[in-house]
């Protein structure tokens, strides 16, 4: 069946922006993307040229300092085993890109939540944003990253923010707003500032929610991180794009197995700083 | 009377984004009810005015959603006025701007509610330093006034501990900690003391009025029980549906009820809270018997410093009253026992009778009045201070 009425140029509207967006700015974000990517082949050059033994040890200390001893076990042999299994190089490389993105992701995401939390106005702006970007197939961020970074690790961090950022925005809001009426009250009785409010009650007592919300913000990027693998990121989800292509189910899956090991660490250690900093 | 502290004029709060047309209404004389039907429109408080005195108790009064909340929260303007005029040591509060509004909260008010609201990630002591924080205070000093504050709470040693650590009645010591530590003029207190279990709700009754006998704040406490209105009040504001129905001093209220919902609170009281003789009553700490000698009644009394003795059979059994003249004119007479001194006709009243049957008694006499039970055996004495103190208690054995 044919509908008469002319489709409504939607297509042609956001290419045209893109366009115009990429003629006029694309410059600057080339340079950008241009800088960022080599400070990020440098550090992952530079993690990869140290052995292996040596930033496990560290990543196991860390492990045990921000969360617990059995956290840093489960660290300790799950890193073991992505050295074993050939997958060392690889999840540096992986690694790296979550920490950018996430670490972009929550600079911009908790102001914005604040913000979302304070004024009602912004709130009613952001949240409908918020639905998009999440219910938006992921793989349709690559496509623009691509004119504006090019081929590479900043278009893959680019579009992973997006992508991870809202959960950190939704949850320092809602960990905001669900502080009682009565204590914010009480702090208005002693006359506390807007800002006195926010970092002696609210932000303290958010503290585990937005935790929850990084935490998720780093499960996803990790996820996006993975499939950012096919504009041209490397990674583990490099090796799973590399065995998709050449149909090896067990190069798949061993790689597979990388990434859930890191994103098992990851969430332990966030989930355990979020409760570690809940009201004593 | 003393400096006025606080002018409220003509305020009303209409809750609701145009009060307008509810303010109007209130004007023509309507009710909240009315209004509420009307223009959707919540009414909190109708044109209400009152001062506030330098170093007293102003108790308000009223049942649940009377608006007692809303006014006291006018007063540091958690809530904004719709219209009227409150003044504070001369200074209009209405207008005033958010900055001095901030200082005025700061160096003006100290405030205590009925669920504490203490900051769960902060410690005792951080919590009692909040205000202080707030006003920049150097840690040093903040810290000690904390300290002090907590010390005059009763909470030594708990510093450290954090609020859920602590009973409701050791958080809401916290709570006034909080408040007295930044030195407030005015403290208002909104149901302080309702959430707490009776016993501990006397108790600090009695700690806030001998706190306030050593640092004359002026204080503003709400509660819905006109017991402890009457207790910790100098005077009472009555409300009743956004309006004051009275203001008095307890006695004005219990006395002259000005209308039928005041008579009825007070008719309330009188109902629940009838005060039996035992409740007031004290120990008679020595008696003597039939067969002391005079000089050893005379003893007895002087030991004591009373003017007159019970006299009871060994077993207790009340006999009568031998007053100190009476004893020395034995002595004189060198006269043995002191069998035909003491007054026989002496007018005894039962432990469950009600306080009021005392008032007519109490008239007659300034001597002591025998509690004497259904058996003939003396419990205890009632001499006027115990009936005026156990008055103004209400009771304390109730
Ligand atoms: N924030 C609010 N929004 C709407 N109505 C309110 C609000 N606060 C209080 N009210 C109304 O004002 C009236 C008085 O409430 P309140 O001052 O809390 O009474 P009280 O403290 O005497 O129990 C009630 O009818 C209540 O419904
Ligand atoms: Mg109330």
């Amino acid at each position: 069946m044919n509908l008469s009425i002319p489709a409504f140029p939607l297509e042609d509207i956001i290419e045209a922006v893109i366009a115009f967006l990429t003629d006029n700015f694309a410059f600057i974000t080339k340079g950008v993307s241009d800088v960022l990517e080599t400070g990020i082949n440098l550090l992952q050059d530079g993690l990869e040229f140290l052995p292996p033994w040596l930033v496990i040890l560290v990543l196991v200390f860390l492990a045990w300092r921000l969360a617990d001893r059995r956290v840093a076990i489960m660290t300790l042999f799950g890193l073991l085993l992505i050295w074993n299994l050939r997958l060392w190089n690889a999840t540096i490389d992986t690694l790296i890109l979550v920490i950018f993105s996430t670490g972009i992701a929550i600079i911009i995401g908790i102001p914005l939540g604040i913000t979302a939390a304070l004024s009602p106005g912004f709130n009613r702006i952001v949240m409908p944003i918020l639905d998009f970007m999440q219910t938006m197939p992921a793989f349709v961020y690559l496509i623009p990253a691509i004119p504006f970074f090019g081929l590479g690790p900043v278009s893959a961090i680019f579009s992973t923010v997006i992508f991870a950022m809202p959960p950190s925005i939704r949850l320092t809001c809602f960990g905001i707003q669900q502080v009682p009426g009565d204590l914010v009250e009480a702090a208005d009785a002693f006359g506390s500032t807007r800002k006195q409010k926010l970092f002696k009650l609210q932000l303290p007592l958010a503290t585990p929610t937005i935790m929850a919300g990084v935490n998720q913000t780093i499960m996803l990027s990790l996820s996006m991180v993975v499939i950012a693998a096919m504009i041209g990121a490397k990674g583990l989800g490099g090796e799973v794009w590399k065995a998709i292509q050449r149909l090896q189910p067990g190069k798949g899956f061993v790689a597979g197995i990388g990434v859930v090991i890191v994103a098992m660490i990851l969430d332990r250690i966030t989930q355990k700083i979020g409760r570690g900093n809940s009201c004593e | 009377m003393s400096e006025k502290k606080i002018c409220v004029r003509n305020v009303s709060k209409v809750f609701g984004p145009h009060p307008e047309r509810a303010l109007k209404l209130l004007a023509d004389g309507a009710d909240k009810e009315e209004i509420l039907e009307k223009t959707g429109q919540a009414v909190g408080l109708a044109d209400t005015s009152f001062d506030v005195y330098e170093g007293e108790i102003l108790v308000i009064m009223g049942l649940s959603g009377s608006g007692k909340s809303t006014l006291i929260r006018c007063l540091n303007l958690l809530n904004r006025p719709t219209a009227g005029s409150i003044t504070i040591d001369g200074e209009e509060l209405t207008t005033a701007g958010q900055d001095q509004l901030l200082r005025i909260r700061q160096s003006k008010f100290g405030m205590v509610f009925q669920h504490f609201a203490l900051f769960p990630h902060r410690t005792v002591q951080q919590n009692a330093a909040y205000g202080l924080e707030i006003q920049h205070m150097e840690a040093a000093v903040r810290a000690e006034k904390a300290r002090d504050a907590l010390k005059l709470v009763g909470l030594e040693g708990w510093e450290d501990s954090y609020p859920r650590q602590l009973s409701g009645g050791m958080q809401q010591r916290v709570g006034l900690a909080r408040a007295l530590a930044v030195d407030p003029d005015i403290l208002l207190m909104d149901e302080a003391f309702s959430a707490l279990d009776p016993l501990i709700r006397r108790d600090m009754q009695h700690e806030l009025i001998s706190l306030q006998a050593r640092m004359q704040k002026t204080i503003v406490f709400i509660t819905h029980d006109l017991d402890e209105a009457l207790k910790i009040g100098d005077r009472i504001i009555l409300m009743k549906d956004g309006r004051i129905v009275q203001i008095g001093t307890p006695e004005d209220i219990l006395e002259n009820p000005s209308n039928r919902y005041v008579e009825k609170f007070v008719e309330d009281v009188d109902k629940s809270k009838v005060l039996t003789i035992a409740s007031i009553m004290g120990r008679a700490k020595v008696v003597a018997y039939p067969k002391d000698g005079p000089r050893t009644a005379l003893h007895k009394m002087r030991d004591e410093g009373i003017s007159s003795i019970f006299v009871v059979d060994r077993d207790y059994t009340f006999r009568g009253l031998l007053t100190a003249d009476r004893a020395a004119e034995a002595v004189e007479h060198h006269r043995k026992p002191i069998d035909e001194f003491y007054e026989r006709d002496i007018q005894a009243v039962k432990p469950d009778d009600p306080v009021n049957t005392l008032f007519p008694i109490m008239a007659e006499t300034a001597k002591p009045v025998p509690v004497v039970d259904e058996d003939g055996k003396l419990q205890g004495v009632v001499v006027r201070g115990n009936l005026l103190a156990g008055l103004a208690e209400g009771g304390s054995n109730r």
